[in-house]
Protein backbone atom coordinates (compact mmCIF):
# COMPACT_ATOMS: atom_id res chain seq x y z
CA UNK A 1 0.00 0.00 0.00
CA UNK A 2 2.81 2.29 0.95
CA UNK A 3 4.61 1.58 -2.29
CA UNK A 4 1.48 2.27 -4.32
CA UNK A 5 1.07 5.65 -2.67
CA UNK A 6 4.64 6.60 -3.47
CA UNK A 7 4.30 5.41 -7.05
CA UNK A 8 1.33 7.71 -7.47
CA UNK A 9 3.64 10.67 -6.92
CA UNK A 10 6.34 9.05 -9.07
CA UNK A 11 9.07 8.68 -6.50
CA UNK A 12 12.20 6.76 -7.41
CA UNK A 13 13.39 4.03 -5.09
CA UNK A 14 16.50 4.52 -3.00
CA UNK A 15 19.53 3.25 -4.90
CA UNK A 16 22.89 2.90 -3.16
CA UNK A 17 25.88 1.51 -5.04
CA UNK A 18 23.55 0.04 -7.65
CA UNK A 19 21.35 -1.74 -5.11
CA UNK A 20 17.69 -0.76 -4.93
CA UNK A 21 15.73 -0.38 -1.70
CA UNK A 22 11.99 0.31 -1.55
CA UNK A 23 12.23 1.44 2.06
CA UNK A 24 14.08 4.63 2.93
CA UNK A 25 14.47 3.52 6.52
CA UNK A 26 17.59 1.69 7.67
CA UNK A 27 17.61 0.36 11.23
CA UNK A 28 20.22 -0.74 13.71
CA UNK A 29 20.11 -3.97 15.66
CA UNK A 30 21.71 -2.82 18.93
CA UNK A 31 20.30 -2.27 22.41
CA UNK A 32 17.19 -4.45 22.11
CA UNK A 33 16.07 -6.15 25.29
CA UNK A 34 15.89 -9.46 23.43
CA UNK A 35 16.33 -10.84 19.96
CA UNK A 36 12.67 -11.61 19.43
CA UNK A 37 11.74 -7.95 19.96
CA UNK A 38 14.51 -6.93 17.58
CA UNK A 39 13.30 -9.25 14.84
CA UNK A 40 9.69 -8.10 15.23
CA UNK A 41 10.72 -4.43 15.28
CA UNK A 42 12.74 -4.81 12.09
CA UNK A 43 9.78 -6.44 10.43
CA UNK A 44 7.43 -3.68 11.60
CA UNK A 45 9.85 -1.00 10.37
CA UNK A 46 9.75 -2.33 6.81
CA UNK A 47 13.51 -1.75 6.59
CA UNK A 48 15.38 -3.79 4.00
CA UNK A 49 18.82 -3.03 5.38
CA UNK A 50 20.06 -3.33 8.97
CA UNK A 51 23.36 -2.43 10.58
CA UNK A 52 25.40 -4.83 12.70
CA UNK A 53 28.65 -4.50 14.66
CA UNK A 54 31.79 -6.65 14.61
CA UNK A 55 32.83 -7.94 18.02
CA UNK A 56 34.75 -10.76 19.65
CA UNK A 57 32.87 -14.02 20.03
CA UNK A 58 32.01 -14.54 23.68
CA UNK A 59 33.88 -17.76 24.38
CA UNK A 60 32.07 -18.29 27.66
CA UNK A 61 28.82 -18.37 25.69
CA UNK A 62 27.08 -16.59 28.51
CA UNK A 63 25.73 -13.90 26.19
CA UNK A 64 23.57 -14.19 23.11
CA UNK A 65 25.07 -15.88 20.14
CA UNK A 66 25.87 -13.97 16.97
CA UNK A 67 23.14 -11.98 15.32
CA UNK A 68 23.09 -14.12 12.19
CA UNK A 69 21.35 -16.79 14.26
CA UNK A 70 18.40 -14.38 14.28
CA UNK A 71 18.57 -12.52 10.96
CA UNK A 72 18.53 -14.12 7.53
CA UNK A 73 20.94 -12.30 5.20
CA UNK A 74 18.92 -13.62 2.26
CA UNK A 75 15.93 -11.63 3.44
CA UNK A 76 17.53 -8.54 4.89
CA UNK A 77 20.65 -6.76 3.69
CA UNK A 78 23.34 -6.69 6.36
CA UNK A 79 25.38 -3.50 6.67
CA UNK A 80 28.35 -4.03 9.00
CA UNK A 81 29.60 -0.99 10.87
CA UNK A 82 32.90 0.08 12.36
CA UNK A 83 31.26 1.48 15.48
CA UNK A 84 33.56 1.99 18.42
CA UNK A 85 36.62 2.67 16.28
CA UNK A 86 38.67 5.76 17.09
CA UNK A 87 41.35 5.60 14.37
CA UNK A 88 41.34 5.06 10.61
CA UNK A 89 43.55 1.99 11.05
CA UNK A 90 41.15 0.41 13.52
CA UNK A 91 38.13 1.13 11.30
CA UNK A 92 39.86 -0.42 8.28
CA UNK A 93 40.65 -3.52 10.36
CA UNK A 94 37.00 -3.91 11.41
CA UNK A 95 35.78 -3.35 7.86
CA UNK A 96 38.10 -6.07 6.53
CA UNK A 97 36.93 -8.48 9.22
CA UNK A 98 33.33 -7.70 8.31
CA UNK A 99 33.96 -8.36 4.63
CA UNK A 100 35.68 -11.64 5.46
CA UNK A 101 32.35 -12.81 6.91
CA UNK A 102 31.43 -13.25 3.26
CA UNK A 103 28.08 -11.47 3.08
CA UNK A 104 28.96 -8.35 1.07
CA UNK A 105 31.59 -5.66 0.69
CA UNK A 106 29.58 -2.82 2.20
CA UNK A 107 30.55 -0.97 5.34
CA UNK A 108 29.03 1.74 7.44
CA UNK A 109 32.22 3.62 8.18
CA UNK A 110 32.27 5.29 11.55
CA UNK A 111 35.40 6.76 13.14
CA UNK A 112 34.65 8.46 16.42
CA UNK A 113 36.67 11.43 17.59
CA UNK A 114 35.16 12.27 20.97
CA UNK A 115 33.77 10.00 23.68
CA UNK A 116 31.27 12.41 25.19
CA UNK A 117 29.53 13.44 21.98
CA UNK A 118 30.53 10.45 19.80
CA UNK A 119 31.06 13.03 17.07
CA UNK A 120 33.07 11.73 14.13
CA UNK A 121 36.77 12.33 13.53
CA UNK A 122 36.28 13.60 10.00
CA UNK A 123 39.97 13.55 9.04
CA UNK A 124 40.28 9.91 10.12
CA UNK A 125 36.96 9.06 8.46
CA UNK A 126 38.19 10.52 5.19
CA UNK A 127 41.49 8.67 5.46
CA UNK A 128 39.74 5.35 6.15
CA UNK A 129 37.22 6.00 3.37
CA UNK A 130 39.99 6.42 0.80
CA UNK A 131 41.68 3.18 1.88
CA UNK A 132 38.45 1.19 1.88
CA UNK A 133 37.21 2.55 -1.46
CA UNK A 134 40.58 1.59 -2.99
CA UNK A 135 40.05 -1.93 -1.63
CA UNK A 136 36.69 -2.17 -3.34
CA UNK A 137 34.41 -1.52 -0.38
CA UNK A 138 31.08 0.21 -0.78
CA UNK A 139 31.53 2.84 1.89
CA UNK A 140 28.58 4.53 3.58
CA UNK A 141 30.28 7.15 5.70
CA UNK A 142 28.90 8.49 8.97
CA UNK A 143 29.89 12.13 9.33
CA UNK A 144 28.81 15.39 10.91
CA UNK A 145 26.56 17.88 9.15
CA UNK A 146 29.47 19.74 7.57
CA UNK A 147 29.04 20.19 3.83
CA UNK A 148 32.78 20.40 3.14
CA UNK A 149 33.46 17.00 4.72
CA UNK A 150 30.44 15.56 2.95
CA UNK A 151 31.77 16.77 -0.40
CA UNK A 152 35.20 15.29 0.33
CA UNK A 153 33.70 11.95 1.29
CA UNK A 154 31.82 11.93 -1.99
CA UNK A 155 35.01 12.79 -3.86
CA UNK A 156 36.75 9.94 -2.04
CA UNK A 157 34.27 7.58 -3.68
CA UNK A 158 31.82 6.89 -0.87
CA UNK A 159 28.62 5.20 -2.00
CA UNK A 160 26.55 7.28 0.42
CA UNK A 161 27.23 10.05 2.90
CA UNK A 162 25.50 9.87 6.27
CA UNK A 163 25.44 13.12 8.24
CA UNK A 164 24.03 13.05 11.74
CA UNK A 165 20.80 14.69 12.85
CA UNK A 166 22.26 15.01 16.36
CA UNK A 167 24.64 12.88 18.46
CA UNK A 168 24.32 9.08 18.42
CA UNK A 169 21.76 7.86 20.93
CA UNK A 170 20.78 11.39 21.97
CA UNK A 171 17.27 11.46 20.56
CA UNK A 172 17.60 15.23 20.11
CA UNK A 173 16.19 15.14 16.60
CA UNK A 174 17.30 17.22 13.63
CA UNK A 175 19.28 20.13 15.09
CA UNK A 176 20.51 21.63 11.85
CA UNK A 177 18.03 21.28 8.99
CA UNK A 178 19.74 23.97 6.92
CA UNK A 179 23.10 22.14 6.85
CA UNK A 180 21.37 18.86 6.04
CA UNK A 181 19.49 20.49 3.14
CA UNK A 182 22.70 22.04 1.89
CA UNK A 183 24.49 18.67 1.95
CA UNK A 184 21.61 17.14 0.02
CA UNK A 185 21.66 19.99 -2.50
CA UNK A 186 25.38 19.65 -3.12
CA UNK A 187 25.94 15.87 -3.26
CA UNK A 188 25.11 13.43 -6.04
CA UNK A 189 25.43 10.27 -3.96
CA UNK A 190 22.57 9.37 -1.59
CA UNK A 191 22.42 11.32 1.67
CA UNK A 192 21.21 9.22 4.59
CA UNK A 193 20.73 11.00 7.91
CA UNK A 194 22.24 8.76 10.55
CA UNK A 195 21.83 9.20 14.30
CA UNK A 196 19.89 11.49 16.59
CA UNK A 197 16.29 10.80 15.63
CA UNK A 198 14.22 10.38 18.80
CA UNK A 199 10.65 9.88 17.68
CA UNK A 200 8.47 9.71 14.58
CA UNK A 201 8.16 13.48 14.11
CA UNK A 202 11.97 13.75 14.04
CA UNK A 203 12.11 11.15 11.27
CA UNK A 204 9.36 12.91 9.35
CA UNK A 205 10.98 16.35 9.63
CA UNK A 206 14.29 14.85 8.55
CA UNK A 207 12.76 13.30 5.44
CA UNK A 208 11.00 16.60 4.68
CA UNK A 209 14.44 18.13 4.11
CA UNK A 210 14.67 16.00 0.95
CA UNK A 211 17.29 13.52 2.11
CA UNK A 212 17.30 10.02 0.65
CA UNK A 213 16.81 8.08 3.86
CA UNK A 214 17.26 7.84 7.60
CA UNK A 215 19.23 5.37 9.71
CA UNK A 216 18.20 4.92 13.32
CA UNK A 217 18.61 2.49 16.17
CA UNK A 218 18.05 3.83 19.69
CA UNK A 219 14.77 5.60 18.88
CA UNK A 220 13.22 2.22 18.17
CA UNK A 221 15.19 -0.02 20.52
CA UNK A 222 14.70 2.21 23.56
CA UNK A 223 11.05 3.00 22.97
CA UNK A 224 8.70 1.54 25.58
CA UNK A 225 7.20 -0.54 22.77
CA UNK A 226 9.88 -0.96 20.10
CA UNK A 227 7.62 -2.79 17.66
CA UNK A 228 5.00 -0.02 17.75
CA UNK A 229 7.70 2.65 17.40
CA UNK A 230 9.18 0.80 14.44
CA UNK A 231 5.79 0.93 12.75
CA UNK A 232 5.49 4.63 13.58
CA UNK A 233 8.90 5.26 12.05
CA UNK A 234 7.96 3.41 8.89
CA UNK A 235 4.96 5.70 8.42
CA UNK A 236 6.91 8.81 9.43
CA UNK A 237 9.56 8.13 6.81
CA UNK A 238 6.92 7.67 4.11
CA UNK A 239 4.98 10.73 5.28
CA UNK A 240 8.08 12.91 5.33
CA UNK A 241 9.11 11.75 1.89
CA UNK A 242 5.63 12.41 0.48
CA UNK A 243 5.51 15.85 2.09
CA UNK A 244 8.88 16.68 0.58
CA UNK A 245 7.75 15.56 -2.87
CA UNK A 246 4.42 17.35 -2.45
CA UNK A 247 6.15 20.65 -1.67
CA UNK A 248 5.04 22.49 1.43
CA UNK A 249 3.15 25.81 1.47
CA UNK A 250 5.12 28.95 2.29
CA UNK A 251 5.51 30.02 5.89
CA UNK A 252 3.70 33.32 6.66
CA UNK A 253 3.73 35.41 9.78
CA UNK A 254 0.12 36.49 9.27
CA UNK A 255 -3.03 34.44 9.09
CA UNK A 256 -4.82 33.89 5.81
CA UNK A 257 -8.43 32.71 6.13
CA UNK A 258 -9.30 29.38 4.62
CA UNK A 259 -13.01 30.23 4.20
CA UNK A 260 -14.28 32.87 1.72
CA UNK A 261 -14.75 36.43 2.96
CA UNK A 262 -17.62 36.89 0.54
CA UNK A 263 -21.13 35.88 1.52
CA UNK A 264 -20.87 36.71 5.18
CA UNK A 265 -24.05 37.93 6.89
CA UNK A 266 -24.42 41.57 7.98
CA UNK A 267 -22.71 42.24 11.26
CA UNK A 268 -24.78 42.77 14.38
CA UNK A 269 -25.46 46.52 15.10
CA UNK A 270 -23.25 46.59 18.19
CA UNK A 271 -20.27 44.61 19.33
CA UNK A 272 -18.54 42.50 16.70
CA UNK A 273 -15.02 41.16 16.81
CA UNK A 274 -12.07 43.39 17.51
CA UNK A 275 -10.20 44.30 14.35
CA UNK A 276 -12.93 42.98 12.09
CA UNK A 277 -12.97 44.71 8.68
CA UNK A 278 -15.71 47.25 8.20
CA UNK B 1 52.58 -29.43 30.04
CA UNK B 2 54.56 -30.76 27.11
CA UNK B 3 51.56 -31.29 24.87
CA UNK B 4 50.07 -27.85 25.13
CA UNK B 5 51.12 -24.41 24.02
CA UNK B 6 50.07 -20.98 25.15
CA UNK B 7 48.33 -18.62 22.76
CA UNK B 8 46.34 -15.43 23.12
CA UNK B 9 42.72 -15.98 22.21
CA UNK B 10 40.41 -12.97 22.10
CA UNK B 11 42.77 -11.08 24.35
CA UNK B 12 43.09 -13.80 26.99
CA UNK B 13 45.93 -16.29 27.49
CA UNK B 14 44.83 -19.83 26.74
CA UNK B 15 46.50 -23.23 26.52
CA UNK B 16 45.64 -25.38 23.55
CA UNK B 17 46.93 -28.76 22.33
CA UNK B 18 50.12 -28.67 20.31
CA UNK B 19 49.54 -29.25 16.61
CA UNK B 20 45.92 -28.05 16.71
CA UNK B 21 44.65 -26.41 13.53
CA UNK B 22 42.45 -23.32 13.62
CA UNK B 23 39.53 -25.36 12.29
CA UNK B 24 39.99 -27.89 15.10
CA UNK B 25 40.09 -25.09 17.66
CA UNK B 26 36.78 -23.70 16.36
CA UNK B 27 35.25 -27.17 16.57
CA UNK B 28 36.55 -27.55 20.13
CA UNK B 29 34.93 -24.24 21.04
CA UNK B 30 31.67 -25.24 19.40
CA UNK B 31 31.82 -22.40 16.87
CA UNK B 32 30.34 -22.62 13.39
CA UNK B 33 33.18 -21.70 11.00
CA UNK B 34 30.68 -20.09 8.62
CA UNK B 35 29.61 -17.57 11.26
CA UNK B 36 33.01 -16.61 12.64
CA UNK B 37 35.86 -14.63 11.17
CA UNK B 38 39.36 -15.49 12.32
CA UNK B 39 42.23 -13.07 12.54
CA UNK B 40 45.53 -14.92 12.99
CA UNK B 41 48.48 -12.80 14.08
CA UNK B 42 46.72 -9.72 12.67
CA UNK B 43 46.03 -11.34 9.30
CA UNK B 44 42.55 -12.39 8.28
CA UNK B 45 42.45 -16.14 7.79
CA UNK B 46 40.26 -17.17 4.89
CA UNK B 47 37.80 -19.92 5.66
CA UNK B 48 39.33 -22.20 3.05
CA UNK B 49 42.60 -22.12 5.02
CA UNK B 50 41.20 -22.80 8.50
CA UNK B 51 41.79 -26.56 8.27
CA UNK B 52 45.35 -26.26 6.98
CA UNK B 53 46.56 -23.61 9.40
CA UNK B 54 48.31 -24.93 12.52
CA UNK B 55 48.39 -22.89 15.70
CA UNK B 56 51.87 -22.13 17.07
CA UNK B 57 52.97 -21.08 20.53
CA UNK B 58 52.55 -17.36 21.05
CA UNK B 59 50.00 -16.96 18.26
CA UNK B 60 47.42 -14.25 18.67
CA UNK B 61 43.97 -15.25 17.49
CA UNK B 62 40.86 -13.12 17.32
CA UNK B 63 37.50 -14.75 16.70
CA UNK B 64 34.84 -12.25 15.76
CA UNK B 65 31.27 -12.28 14.55
CA UNK B 66 28.36 -9.91 13.98
CA UNK B 67 26.41 -8.65 16.96
CA UNK B 68 23.63 -6.09 17.32
CA UNK B 69 24.77 -2.56 16.57
CA UNK B 70 23.67 0.73 15.10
Amino acid sequence: MTTTTLQEVRDDPLVIAGRTFQSRLIVGTGKYRDNETMVRAIEASGAEMVTVAVRRVDLDRTKEEGILYHLDPERIFILPNTAGCYTAEEAVRYARLARAAGLNDWVKLEVIGDQRTLLPDVAATLEAARILVAEGFKVLAYTNEDVVTALRLEDAGCAAVMPLASPIGSGLGLVNPYYIREIKRRLSVPVIVDAGVGTASDACITMEQGVDGVLMNTAIAEARDPVAMARAMRHAIVAGRLAYLAGRMPRREVAVPSSPLEGMLDAAPAGGGAGRPA
Amino acid sequence: MMDSIEITLNGEPRRVARGLTVAALLAELGLHPGLVVVEHNREILERARLAETPIAAGDVLELVHFVGGG
